[in-house]
């Protein structure tokens, strides 16, 4: 069957090169996202004003800028003032730019949830502000942040598409190569389509997974 | 030499917040394995006092003395006399993510730096001093009220401090689980440990106190033992206070 061959031999190894690309920009953008977003709440909160007020201008530019702007800035607009990067780093930071703030912002929310007698409590044990915050206050925000960490997380996965206009050649820009090639542009997006589901999938299981683990008893959770 | 023998000194205590000065010129001097009590009516400034002790409030004026080594104007310092001026609060402020035992041993890694199989036995021997021994691996949410203080207090105890300082321990609680935290601290204060208790436990004062101390509008008004107390006239305006607030008779 041709329809066969199309898929085996031709569609499923491009979108397997391309599932690697597009898991490689959600592996480096995650964790960064996330230490980025963790430092920029912290500035947030406890900062000096100088560096509130950058953490706040931060966070109100990349929720504000749409994603694929920032993209095409970084890509084709830096390179006219001398700096180049590749197409895949030009995604990345765009991801983490965008990642990270939103990150920052569930987090912070969660820091300020933290019963504000905890700090004291810390405080007078003789801990300094920064233990305090490292011991006390991001174990309990992180956990309450988990549910919003992990939607910015599954958005990652689907905006991560957005490389492909960039030049990525990663999941959709693998398919779209593929579709445009042999003209089976249904079949070929509808099959992309169940790729994400399954990335997406694996990934909610994993969250799930993560957020069990280190669930407190009693702990509200929301 | 009559400065050795206090190990905290508190002298001519103010603060403001706004235009309302809280404190006016409190002042005394605390020995060894002495616990004094603070009772007085709400508002009263009790809670400022103790807060003021180990700098979580900064005074405006006067001097805070730990062993002749100035408390007040510490900078950076002030995290070690923190150290050693335990706290114990009304609503135990227990961390929420940690264990009992974590609770407590929490500092001990992370602010005196010691070992954390050291820290373990340490935290697990001041669990048993409180009788929570048997509740170690158990989170704060998971325990009663009185339950809660007696690690709070096994918290304050492990760093070995010089003093603890209480405000209001029992008031948060129902009489039942106030009975257990009492006997706690009745045990710590005939153990020697140095104590300062603002409560409106007058049983445990007059038990445990070595000097009752009356306050009212930002000063100690009226201080002296329970029995002076009990038959000194002199102490009219505190006993018309308990009776009034606490059904209290000689
Ligand atoms: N951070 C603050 N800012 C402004 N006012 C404060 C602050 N802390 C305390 N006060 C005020 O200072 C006064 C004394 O408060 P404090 O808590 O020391 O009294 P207290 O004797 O402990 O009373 P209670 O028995 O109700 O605990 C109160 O009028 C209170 O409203
Ligand atoms: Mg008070």
């Amino acid at each position: 069957m041709d329809q066969i061959v199309f898929l085996t031999e031709i569609l499923f190894p491009a979108l397997i090169g391309g599932t690697v690309i597009t898991l490689e920009l959600i592996a480096v953008t995650a964790p960064i996202g996330l230490l980025l977003g963790i430092a920029i709440a912290v500035g947030r909160t406890y900062g000096s004003w100088t560096i509130v007020e950058i953490c706040k201008g931060y966070v109100i530019f990349f929720k504000g800028c749409p994603l694929l702007l920032l993209l095409f800035i970084l890509y084709f607009g830096f390179p006219t003032i001398g700096i180049t990067f590749t197409a895949f780093t030009a995604a990345v930071i765009g991801f983490i730019c965008c990642n990270s703030a939103y990150n920052s912002e569930y987090i912070r929310g969660a820091m300020l949830s933290v019963q504000q007698g905890q700090l004291i409590a810390a405080k007078a044990l003789g801990m300094t502000k920064r233990q305090a915050i490292i011991n006390i206050v991001l174990p309990q925000a992180l956990r309450r942040a988990i549910p919003g960490i992990s939607n910015e997380f599954i958005y990652l996965i689907k905006y991560s598409s957005l490389a492909y206009v960039i030049t990525v050649i990663e999941l959709t820009g693998s398919a779209k190569q593929v579709a445009t090639k042999y003209f089976m542009y249904t079949e070929t997006f509808i099959i992309v389509a169940l790729f994400y589901l399954a990335i997406v999938t694996v990934a909610t299981i994993g969250i799930n997974a993560i957020e069990k683990r280190v669930a407190i008893p009693g702990f509200v959770q929301k | 030499m009559e400065t050795t023998e206090y190990i905290l000194k508190v002298k001519d205590i103010h603060k403001s917040y706004g235009n309302v000065e809280v404190l006016k010129g409190v002042s005394f001097n605390v020995k060894k394995g002495e616990t004094k009590c603070f009772i007085g009516p709400s508002g009263t400034g009790k809670s400022t006092l103790l807060r003021c002790i180990n700098q979580l409030t900064v005074p405006d004026q006067g001097q805070i003395w730990l062993h002749d080594e100035e408390v007040t104007h510490a900078g950076p310092r002030i995290n070690y006399f923190r150290q050693r001026i335990g706290m114990v609060f009304q609503n135990f402020y227990l961390f929420d993510h940690l264990t009992a035992v974590r609770n407590v041993e929490i500092a001990l890694i992370k602010v005196l730096r010691m070992n954390p199989k050291e820290a373990r036995e340490k935290a697990m021997y001041e669990l048993n001093q409180v009788g929570m021994a048997d509740w170690a691996d158990h989170y704060p949410a998971e325990l009663s009220g009185g339950q809660a203080q007696r690690v709070s207090i096994a918290r304050a105890l492990a760093m070995d401090p010089d003093v603890i300082l209480f405000d209001e321990p029992t008031s948060a609680l129902d009489p039942e689980l106030t009975r257990e935290v009492i006997e706690v601290m009745r045990n710590l204060a005939s153990l020697g440990m140095t104590m300062l208790v603002v409560t409106h436990e007058m049983g445990f004062a007059c038990s445990a106190a070595n000097e009752i101390l009356f306050m009212e509008n930002g000063r100690v008004i009226e201080q002296g033992s329970p029995s002076d107390l009990l038959n000194n006239p002199q102490f009219e305006r505190c006993k018309a206070f308990i009776g009034q607030y606490h059904g209290f008779h000689e």
